[in-house]
């Protein structure tokens, strides 16, 4: 059976470390605050500005002035602070974030990274994808194994625009987890969905990775 | 012989005499958080035209620097994602407006710089993708790092929650974004803020954007502070 979204959201979880800051991008990433182990004090960062990012406010409590970077109204908590953009991709940038977890259109088999356009389709921008991939220490990526179209996502090199060269770190897919120890190593298939085989991850990926 | 005064009486006043067409605007926020909303519609009641907009994103259809582009007042925006304006996509794919896309990180950067007075500055984003295309490239201990230059404004428009008479400026929790850089960055940077306040009630340790940036400010009115993605949890029952 391959992985629901919040098994994958719960799968990208068990990447967290007692006292991580950490990047959540927007869609299934975000579904990792939901599963952060309570023994283990995580910081979540926002790139618009905020360490310490709390729950949605209850009903009536919103406040305009406190937004996510997927612009959803959100909470502080008492460790919260608040910071201008340049001082937010300085910490990104200057690799003082652990760990950034974000959705992906493409992942070729060197680390390259596509997640932010399809020529020929409307163009909304890159956001902080680019300036994340390029300072976070440690990039995981949570994707669907396949297109819509059943055509791999994880492949011998990207065929969309890139976000980033040589950049990630860990692929989850909702059937498998491949992984690096660092950026000039090959990956290596680690872990499989429950109920799913080797053979059927091989199938369906284009990409050149070790076996278990 | 009176004092000068930084103080205008409300947001036309504050943009009167320092607008043209085909200038550069800066304006502050992240999304609809941390606009200067009155002095955006002042911009657009001034009717000038052919604006350069440098603003991380591009409002949406019926607020924020939406109302210019359906005033057509804006030829080129340089900004990192504009993904919730329909009437920004008809115009851009009608080749009626410019675009530039930067990495939000390189974009907050690049405005820091050029307030600052750095030419500009090397950095690892983009490398590697259509950002680097054209651009300078130096590696350096086997990364690449790509030259990315400093921006500045004729015009900053910037929204803050307290300032006072002399244009020193607080903002209030993710309000601030962009805002302190651009507020760097404009040759003439107009600030408009929730509460306008005497010197002295604000405690100079805490200030955001020292006076000496900010050439105008208003008290800002009618302050709707529209929210893009209301999301609440529900009360746990008893």
């Amino acid at each position: 059976m391959a992985w629901t979204r919040d098994q994958l959201a719960q799968r990208a979880a068990r990447e967290l470390r007692d006292g991580f800051y950490v990047n959540l991008g927007i869609g299934i990433p975000t579904l990792v605050a939901n599963y952060i182990p309570s023994n283990l004090k995580v910081v979540l960062q926002s790139e618009n500005g905020m360490l310490g990012m709390g729950p949605f406010p209850y009903e009536g409590e919103e406040d305009p002035d406190l937004i996510n970077a997927g612009k959803q109204t959100i909470t502080q908590l008492p460790i919260s602070s608040y910071f201008s953009s340049s001082d937010s991709f300085g910490m990104i940038r200057g690799g003082h974030i652990d760990l950034s977890i974000l959705g992906a259109m493409e992942v070729a088999e060197n680390g390259d990274l596509a997640n932010w356009m399809v020529p020929g389709k409307v163009v909304k921008g890159m956001g902080g994808a680019m300036d994340l991939v390029a300072g976070v220490k440690k990039v995981v990526v949570v994707m669907e194994h396949t297109s819509k179209d059943g055509s791999p996502k994880f492949k011998p090199r990207c065929e969309l625009p890139l976000t980033g060269a040589n950049v990630v770190d860990m692929v989850i897919t909702d059937l498998a987890v491949f992984a690096r120890p660092d950026r000039k190593s090959q990956f290596r298939l680690i872990e499989l969905a429950s109920g799913v085989t080797a053979d059927e991850v091989r199938s369906k990926t284009s990409a050149a990775y070790l076996a278990t | 012989m009176t004092q000068a005064t930084k103080v205008y009486q409300d947001a036309r006043a504050a943009l009167d005499g320092i607008l043209k067409d085909g200038m550069t605007i800066m304006s502050g926020g992240f999304g609809l958080c941390g606009i200067p909303e009155n002095l955006i519609t002042a911009l657009r009641d001034s009717g000038v035209r052919g604006l350069t907009v440098i603003s991380n994103n591009a409002g949406v259809d019926e607020w924020g620097l939406g109302l210019l582009l359906k005033s057509k007042q804006i030829a080129k925006m340089v900004s990192s994602y504009v993904g919730e304006n329909k009437e920004f996509e008809r115009q851009y794919l009608a080749g009626e407006l410019q675009l530039e896309f930067n990495p939000q990180g390189t974009l907050a950067e690049r405005i820091r710089a050029g307030g600052a007075g750095i030419f500009g500055f090397y950095t690892r984003t983009g490398a590697g993708t259509l950002v680097a295309e054209g651009k300078e490239q130096r590696v350096v201990n086997g990364d690449t790092y790509i030259l990315e230059t400093g921006l500045t404004a004729d015009v900053s428009l910037i929204k803050a929650w307290k300032g006072d008479t002399e244009g020193n400026l607080i903002y209030r929790k993710t309000a601030r974004n962009f805002n302190p850089m651009m507020a760097t960055a404009g040759r003439v940077t107009v600030a408009e803020v929730e509460h306008l306040v005497q010197p002295g009630e604000l405690d100079p340790d805490q200030i955001h954007t020292p006076g000496i940036f900010v050439k105008r400010i208003i008290q800002g009115t009618s302050y709707v502070k529209a929210i893009e993605q209301r999301t609440v949890r529900k009360r746990s029952a008893a």
